[in-house]
C-alpha cells in the first residue's frame, strides 16, 4: 500500500490545496502551484479535489509502485512512461504492484502532477499536507522527497467514480490577467503603458515564493517602499530597481514594496507553468470581469465533477 | 480565508467559492457598527539573551554605528519595553517597535546565509528574533535559548502579538542551562 522512490527528479513535493489561515503566523498557503491541473488530477482518479498528490518540476522522478491502484498525470505534459510503455495525461490509468512509472523531462511548462487513487496518507501539519519549503512545513519533513522515500497510499474506499475529462480548457500562455493593486498609482500612467506593452521574460531565480521578471525597468514615482502590509498571492511587487516580482505560493506574508498589480484568482494556475525564459504580456482586466471568470472557472471544474 | 494584521492594515483573503459583494457588505458591516476596544491586559514577556560574542556577532557594528560603547548599546536595547506589532513576512517572525533610535542600524549590505533560531537583530529602527534557523540581514546583537515559536501549535507559541517584550542579558551558562 504504498510508493517508493527511486529518483526523485528536480523539485518533487507532496501537495494539496493549500494551507490556509495561518497567514498571520507568517505561513503563506503553499499548495498546488498549478491548482486547476491538480484538482483535475485528482477527479480522473476518483479522489476528491483535495487530496495529497505530487507535484514534479521541469524533471520528473522515478516511482515503483507496491499496490494495484489508479494513477492519473496533469499539467504540462512530461516524458513518462511505466516500465517503459509511455501513458497519456489526462487519462486514468492502472498501474500494478511491482510496475515502475518513470517521468523524464517536460516538453512543456513548469510542473506536472501524479493523482493516485486515494492519495497520499501522510499527517497533516497545521490541517494540511501541503509542503512549505521555504518553512520546511508539511509533506514529508518540509522538503523534497529523496531517494528510497516511502509513501503510504490512502484508503480509496472513498474515493469517488473515476472521471473523463473530454474537454480540456485552451490556455493562453502568452497573456497573464491582472487588475490594479492597492498601490497602482506609485506608478505614472507612462509608467502603466510601458508595463502593459511590454513583453516580460522569467527570470530563472524564480521558484514556488516569487516569479521575478526581466524587462525594461518600471520608474516609481515618489517614494519606493510602503508601511510593511499583508500581501497576497499573486501579487505583483515592485522592487526600487523596477523589475515586477510576483508573489506566489510560498510568498512571504507582509512586505514594503510598493503592489502595483495583482494577478487575478482564474489566472495562478497559469503562474504555477511559467518557465524560466518564458515570455509573456500582462492584460488589465476590470475586478468584475476578474469576478466573472473566477466564476466561470469554478462551473467548469463542478461540471467535470459532475458530469466528466 | 486568511485575515492578516500589520502595523495600520488588516489583510482579508477568500477561498475561491467566496461571494466578493457579500463579503464586502459584511466587511463594511462589521466595521461600522463593532465598537472597538482597546485591551489593556497586555502581557509582559522576558526573553533572555546572551548578548554579543558569538551569541551576537553585529554587537560590534552596532557600537561603531552608533558611536556607543558596546555595553551602553547593550543597556539602551535591554532597557526599552517593545510591542509585537504583528507576526508576518516568514514564519513566526515577531515585527517589534520600541527600539531606542539611538542604537539605530542598517541592514548588513550581504545577508548571512544562515542565522541560528534565537537570534535577535536590529534592523533600521526595528528589533526582531528569529523563530528559526533562516537565511538573515539583519544585525545580530544577542541570542536567546527560548523558543519563541511553536510550529505545531501556533496559538501557544511563547510570543505572541500585542505582547511586550522585555530582553534580560544573562549569562552564557544560563544560555545553556535553558536551552538543554
Amino acid at each position: 500500500m504504498s510508493i517508493k522512490i527511486l529518483n526523485p527528479g528536480l523539485q518533487t513535493t507532496i501537495q494539496d490545496l493549500g494551507r490556509n489561515g495561518y497567514s498571520h503566523y507568517g505561513i503563506s498557503s503553499s499548495g498546488a502551484a498549478d491548482d486547476l491541473s491538480f484538482r483535475l488530477g485528482n477527479l480522473i482518479v476518483g479522489n476528491k479535489e483535495n487530496l495529497a498528490g505530487i507535484e514534479m518540476t521541469l524533471v520528473g522522478g522515478d516511482f515503483r509502485f507496491d499496490i494495484d491502484t489508479n494513477i492519473s498525470l496533469t499539467g504540462s505534459k512530461f516524458d513518462a512512461k511505466i516500465d517503459g510503455e509511455s501513458l497519456h495525461f489526462y487519462k486514468n490509468t492502472s498501474i500494478q504492484s511491482g510496475q515502475v512509472l518513470s517521468i523524464g523531462q517536460s516538453m512543456q511548462g513548469s510542473r506536472c502532477y501524479l493523482a493516485i487513487r486515494g492519495g497520499i496518507d501522510i499527517n497533516n501539519v497545521l490541517s494540511a499536507k501541503t509542503t512549505h519549503l521555504t518553512s520546511k512545513m508539511g509533506g514529508l519533513n518540509g522538503r523534497s522527497l529523496k531517494k528510497n522515500d516511502v509513501l503510504k497510499i490512502g484508503d480509496d474506499q472513498k474515493s469517488l467514480k473515476p472521471i473523463i475529462v473530454n474537454k480540456l480548457l485552451d490556455i493562453d500562455m502568452s497573456k497573464l490577467l491582472i487588475i490594479k493593486g492597492l498601490q497602482s498609482d506609485y506608478i505614472s500612467k507612462s509608467t502603466w503603458q510601458t508595463f502593459l506593452s511590454q513583453k516580460y521574460i522569467v527570470s530563472n531565480l524564480s521558484n514556488r515564493m516569487g516569479i521575478r521578471l526581466e524587462g525594461r525597468s518600471l520608474k516609481l514615482d515618489n517614494e519606493n517602499e510602503i508601511i510593511t502590509e499583508g500581501v497576497p498571492l499573486g501579487a505583483i511587487q515592485l522592487p526600487s530597481n523596477g523589475f515586477p516580482i510576483i508573489s506566489f505560493v510560498e510568498h512571504q506574508t507582509t512586505g514594503g514594496y510598493p503592489k502595483i498589480a495583482s494577478v487575478i484568482t482564474s489566472e495562478l494556475h497559469k503562474v504555477g507553468q511559467l518557465k524560466p525564459g518564458d515570455k509573456f504580456q500582462f492584460e488589465l482586466v476590470s475586478l468584475e470581469k476578474a469576478e466573472t471568470l473566477r466564476y466561470e472557472r469554478e462551473i467548469y471544474v463542478k461540471r467535470i465533477a459532475d458530469h466528466g | 480565508m486568511n485575515i492578516h494584521p500589520a502595523y495600520n492594515s488588516i489583510m482579508v483573503s477568500l477561498s475561491n467559492s467566496a461571494q466578493l459583494d457579500q463579503i464586502n457588505t459584511y466587511l463594511k458591516d462589521a466595521l461600522t457598527h463593532y465598537d472597538i476596544e482597546i485591551e489593556s491586559k497586555t502581557r509582559t514577556v522576558e526573553i533572555p539573551l546572551v548578548y554579543g560574542g558569538e551569541y551576537g556577532p553585529d554587537l560590534k557594528r552596532i557600537s561603531n554605528y552608533s558611536g556607543k560603547s558596546e555595553s551602553e548599546v547593550i543597556k539602551l536595547h535591554s532597557e526599552a519595553i517593545y510591542t509585537v506589532n504583528f507576526i508576518g513576512f516568514s514564519i513566526g517572525f515577531p515585527y517589534c517597535s520600541g527600539m531606542d533610535e539611538s542604537i539605530s542600524t542598517p541592514r548588513l549590505e550581504t545577508p548571512r546565509k544562515l542565522v541560528d533560531a534565537g537570534s535577535v537583530g536590529i534592523a533600521g529602527n526595528q528589533t526582531g528574533i528569529y523563530p528559526l534557523s533562516s537565511p538573515g540581514g539583519w544585525n545580530l546583537i544577542g541570542k536567546t535559548p527560548k523558543t519563541i515559536f511553536n510550529t505545531k501549535n501556533p496559538e501557544n507559541s511563547y510570543l505572541k502579538m500585542g505582547d511586550q517584550i522585555r530582553f534580560v542579558s544573562i549569562a552564557e551558562e544560563e544560555f545553556q542551562k535553558v536551552s538543554s
